[in-house]
């Protein structure tokens, strides 16, 4: 029992990780139809950016936690923003009009080169934050000998999850911001008839997706300590499996398949073997799509137009 | 009389097929002008040329002085145009109250309120229909939500596509009432009918097309008197009106 909570908080917090890089997934694919490949790499930019921050705040000798870790995430989804913003502007707003494989390829290829440009300038080997900046926890339960730890950090990832659900949640159904982007997402031809700037809403629209992941990438660092170019390939594709899983385009839906796959990776791992908690992730994902292809809170186009 | 809108040789392609082939009209100030003609005439490509989607290959589109031909379609539509297009193209999954604030866009937000009550003041049906997602109306609904959505903007110029289609008689009188009364306030107005019959008895000058040229124009009652007119477009519309009024 003991066990089974570690392990579920455990599931809850890698989990809460990927649904925040999965919402770029859903929210890009949901507005224009494409599957962005270099989200994953956003995500791992937004990792980087965050422990340079952190090794810039030691030198300037800034080490008072809280307002470390504040300047980290300004820094971190200010900067991973600009990025998503570039790579919509120079990979695909020029393919807008060039049908569905032409942005795909490109995807790939940003994807490649974000690889490659960050193992350039930072090392093929990975970074470690060293000391980290968050560690301890409280212990839940203790029985027969193994103890139930939630950590800060866990609590953190939980907390800021949630808080950054309701916010996004909230800003797609009421702002105008929002309504703008439901209205891309149904019609865009009828959006731009009335008056809505559409590239805009676009290029806003991985803005958001990749601050969300600058906030996973800092996140994955505080966690684990470390970080490397390749982090964002198999993260991005878990996320992906989790937007999917979910019903991409919705929202909730790339929260719940994260928390899914975080469950499935962590309990697997527990209880069979480490070695093939991937495969487990993607096998539920081929049988979900099998049983329900829209995914689990995709609803099924029942409409009349 | 000054034109508001202009539209002078303008031509239009769908990759190899040129849908509009040297295209010459104009809307003046406070009319009402409509565009009849057989299916696939280029009608709608016309209205979305004038808007920018897609843009005229060839001529020109002038709006209140300003060429517009080469302006993005948003910021068209925010210069005093709006269009109720086509298959009203009602946003499925936004409630009406959404569909409208979609239409309020390019207004001042201080209006909203105002122009709220005036456009479910025009279909009150839509007031009672408010949280209704849009994909669940009727027919008949959808339309006059399309209509009261552009007029949200309120546009100097509105562009209705086939505002009558598949709608009861007594709702095709009720929305063409509405136009009139839309007029009345001060909107200039350019409709593509199929109901030629109802659009050249509303309207103060027409223009028939005839795959992708103008081939005739004059006054409504002109063209309603004219023999070739009501051979092409008429003849089955005018009997349902003679029958549906009790005549001889
Ligand atoms: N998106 C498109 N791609 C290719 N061809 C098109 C497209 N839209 C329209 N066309 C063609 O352009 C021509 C004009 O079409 P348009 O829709 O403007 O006609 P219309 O006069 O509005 O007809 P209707 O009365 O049936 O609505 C038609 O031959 C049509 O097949
Ligand atoms: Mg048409």
């Amino acid at each position: 029992m003991a066990y089974f909570l570690q392990q579920l908080i455990n599931g809850l917090s890698l989990g809460a990780i990927f649904g925040l890089i999965a919402i770029g997934y859903t929210m890009v694919y949901g507005i224009i139809g494409m599957i962005n490949f270099a989200h994953g790499d956003i995500f791992m930019v937004g990792g980087f950016i965050a422990i340079i921050a952190f090794m810039v705040l030691g030198l300037l000798g800034i080490t008072w936690v809280p307002l470390a870790l504040l300047v980290m995430l300004a820094v971190a989804v200010a900067f991973t923003a600009l990025y998503g913003w570039a790579l919509e502007r120079v990979a695909y707003r020029p393919l807008r009009n060039s049908g569905r494989l032409a942005p795909l390829i490109s995807a790939i290829g940003m994807s490649i080169f974000l690889q490659n440009y960050v193992q350039l300038l930072q090392g093929a080997r990975n970074k470690a934050l060293g000391t980290p900046p968050i560690s301890g926890g409280i212990t839940l339960m203790d029985s027969a000998g193994f103890s139930v730890q939630l950590s800060y950090m866990q609590i953190i990832i939980i907390v800021s999850t949630v808080l950054l659900m309701a916010g996004f949640t909230y800003l797609i159904n009421t702002t105008t911001l929002g309504r703008n982007q439901r209205a891309c997402e149904q019609d865009m031809r009828m959006a731009r008839l009335l008056g809505v700037d559409v590239d805009r809403t676009i290029a806003l629209t991985f803005v958001m997706g990749a601050s969300l992941a600058a906030v996973a990438g800092m996140v994955w660092l505080l966690y684990y300590g470390i970080i490397d170019f390749y982090v964002g390939f198999l993260a991005g594709i878990k996320a992906f499996t989790a937007a999917v899983l979910g019903g991409i385009g919705s929202l909730p839906g790339a929260m719940l398949g994260g928390l899914l796959i975080g469950l499935i990776e962590v309990f697997w791992s527990a209880y069979f073997s480490a070695e093939y908690k991937d495969v487990a992730a993607f096998g539920i994902l081929v049988l979900v799509l099998v049983f329900r292809p829209t995914g689990l809170l995709g609803k099924p186009e029942v409409e009349k137009v | 009389m000054s034109a508001m809108l202009s539209v002078q040789g303008v031509h239009t392609f769908y990759g190899h097929i040129e849908a509009l082939r040297g295209i010459d009209l104009e809307v003046r100030k406070g009319e009402i002008v409509a565009l009849i003609g057989s299916n696939g005439a280029g009608k709608s490509t016309l209205l979305m040329t004038i808007c920018g989607t897609p843009q005229a290959a060839k001529g020109r589109v002038v709006f209140d002085g300003r060429d517009i031909t080469k302006v993005p379609t948003h910021e068209i539509m925010r210069s005093g145009i709006a269009q109720a297009p086509e298959g009203r193209r009602i946003f499925p999954r936004m409630t009406v109250l959404e569909n409208l604030q979609m239409g309020a866009s390019s207004a001042p937000p201080e209006h909203f309120a105002e122009d709220l009550e005036r456009a479910l003041a025009i279909f009150p049906i839509l007031k009672e229909r408010q949280g209704q997602r849009g994909g669940t109306l009727s027919g008949g609904e959808q339309q006059m939500l399309a209509i009261a959505r552009a007029l949200m903007s309120r546009p100097r110029l509105l562009l209705l596509d086939e505002p009558s289609l598949g709608l009861a008689p007594m709702t095709v009188r009720r929305i063409f009432q509405v136009i009139r009364d839309i007029n009345r306030q001060g909107v200039t107005i350019f409709l593509v009918e199929q109901n030629a019959y109802h659009a050249l008895r509303l309207a103060h000058r027409a223009y028939v097309m005839v795959t992708g040229t103008i081939g005739m124009t004059g006054t409504g009652a002109e063209l309603l008197a004219n023999r070739e007119v009501r051979a092409a477009y008429l003849e089955g519309g005018v009997t349902e009106e003679v029958v549906a009024g009790g005549a001889p």
